[in-house]
């Protein structure tokens, strides 16, 4: 294993000084416990929204911090959930009188973590709701595992609300719109090669030189079945049949198409997948409004690509649309 | 000999040396099946559980195990900080104010752990998960008739619970993604839990 790193047990830590380092004219980099926060955080009178989870998937979720989109992120060990203490701290720091809502993506230890620093949070007296993101259709039978697990629109929800959240909507609304842009998004992703944790220094499963793994999670977990390579627009077609089947999609939508690095891959491949989204979509009469392509969720090294799909309202594309300002989505004013 | 509070912290002592020595073997059964960060994030939990358990005035076991709670909530991350912190949280809770434990005392604070611990991760028996090594464990526990012979049948039914593991399939965590690929693995979670129990028998008998 080889990484640009200083010592395995101090990776998350270096990031963050890195961040700092970067970007401290506008964030405040809190290291017990970890937390990025909007410099100017709380914003008086605005729904604070705060995020978490494992690292390792950076840019999310301490480089979406900022005006439009987060006020805060707590960012765990590599691929691991972090503390209820971290997610305690950040939704008081941005707590600006209107409430504060956490963006969890559905995985066991998210949840728990997240379930604890609610409980821990009862006696604070601060209002808050929860948005559960949990998009990925590779999950086949959620009855019997821990359910879909939350990607792809993880980001876009962060987005979505954080514009909503600036446009003076209270919590109970910028929740219900969250759910919406949760509900209406669909998303599955694939590998080329595994990925390695710093801390255990193994790739996280075996892949044969001319295999794939369809329907991968973020943390290296193995997907839906695996098979000999094929060209760019089977891959898009393996991944948009589940995603359109199951909300479903139909003709005449209007959809935004994210499609995603898992921080491997180059730009230039994710074009050339795009290209095929783009083709699949019209053939199924759907009109992409809104796109985003680059590494957004990754999963460390990870070679491979996800692709979400968003069925949008008038709200969601005016939101998509409003102002962002943080270290990886910047646009507008 | 009934259990008293320097018996518990030699308990977590020990229970922290093997989270050391074992780190390597749980992140290889939590890589087959998991994110493989079971062994780094108890290795780091309970080296600073043991560093708050060291620098505290501590009265009694409850307290002992309350301050391992709240070190691995806010150290561990991942599905084992919530988990362990609730389940050393519970123990404390039922064991606060005794000196000295005896096996009915033990065995109570044993089953509002197992209690805790299926409250926070929704687990049944037969997932695998932690709680199939903690069900026949506490199992033999509540069988036993003096406090030595429970801790011995404990560890050995924490380690055929953890054993069985192995042919089943996941339902909870990050290894029920794998469905039938789940099995033939040993569960990282019941190996953990395992340590806990054969940690309390090397300590807590004689």
């Amino acid at each position: 294993m080889k990484k640009l790193i200083n010592s395995p047990d101090d990776v998350v830590r270096d990031a963050l000084r890195g961040m700092e380092a970067a970007h401290g004219d506008r964030l405040r980099i809190s290291y017990d416990p970890y937390m990025v926060v909007r410099k100017d955080a709380p914003v008086q009178g605005k729904v604070g929204i705060i995020s978490g989870g494992g690292s390792g998937h950076e840019p999310m979720h301490g480089g979406f911090v900022g005006p439009g989109m987060l006020d805060a992120a707590c960012p765990g060990e590599v691929f691991t959930s972090p503390t209820p203490d971290q997610m305690l701290e950040a939704t008081k720091a941005v707590n600006g009188g209107a409430g504060v809502l956490h963006v969890v993506k559905n995985y066991t230890g998210d949840v728990m973590n997240f379930d604890m620093a609610a409980d821990m949070g009862k006696g604070e007296d601060i209002e808050v709701e929860t948005v559960l993101t949990n998009d990925d259709v590779a999950v086949e039978d959620s009855l019997y595992t821990a359910g879909r697990r939350g990607v792809g629109v993880t980001v876009l929800v962060e987005k979505i609300c954080g514009a909503a959240a600036d446009d003076g909507k209270s919590l109970a609304e910028v929740a219900e719109l969250g759910r919406k842009v949760n509900a209406n998004g669909r998303s599955m992703g694939m590998a080329l090669t595994p990925c390695i944790t710093p801390g255990s220094g193994e790739p996280s499963f075996e892949l044969a030189e001319d295999e794939v793994e369809i329907g991968i999670g973020i943390h290296g977990e193995p997907g839906r079945f695996r098979e000999s390579i094929g060209p760019a627009s089977q891959i898009a077609e393996r991944l948009m049949t589940p995603i359109l089947e199951d909300l479903p999609f139909s003709s005449g939508d209007k959809v935004l198409a994210f499609v995603n690095g898992m921080g491997g891959t180059p730009l230039l491949e994710l074009y050339v997948v795009y290209a095929e989204v783009a083709k699949i979509a019209q053939e199924h009469g759907l009109s992409i409004e809104r796109n985003l392509i680059g590494n957004y969720i990754t999963s460390l090294e990870m070679q491979g690509c996800s692709i979400t799909l968003v069925k949008l309202d008038d709200d969601m594309v005016r939101y998509w649309d409003a102002p962002v300002n943080t270290p990886a989505l910047r646009w507008g004013s | 000999m009934p259990i008293d509070r320097d018996a518990v912290v030699d308990w977590m002592r020990r229970f922290a040396g093997e989270m050391g020595e074992h780190r390597q073997e749980l992140v290889r059964l939590d890589t087959a099946i998991g994110d493989g960060d079971h062994g780094t994030n108890m290795d780091r939990g309970m080296r600073k559980a043991m560093e708050k358990v060291e620098a505290a005035e501590l009265a009694d076991p409850g307290a002992v195990l309350k301050t391992v709670a709240m070190a691995l909530v806010s150290s561990v991350g991942g599905a084992a900080g919530p988990l362990y912190g609730t389940l050393f949280l519970q123990m404390g809770g039922a064991l606060a104010g005794q000196e000295r434990v005896d096996l009915p005392g033990w065995t109570a604070a044993w089953r509002a752990a197992l209690e805790g611990v299926q409250a926070r991760g929704k687990a049944q028996p037969g997932d695998k998960t932690m709680v199939d090594a903690l069900i026949p464990a506490i199992e033999a526990l509540e069988g036993a008739s003096d406090l030595d012979e429970g801790l011995t049948a404990a560890a050995q039914g924490a380690e055929d619970g953890m054993r069985a593991t192995t042919p089943l399939v996941a339902r909870k965590g990050r290894a029920s993604y794998l469905g039938e690929r789940s099995k033939d693995h040993q569960d990282p979670g019941a190996t953990s839990t395992y340590y806990l129990f054969k940690t309390a028998a090397e300590a807590l008998s004689g």
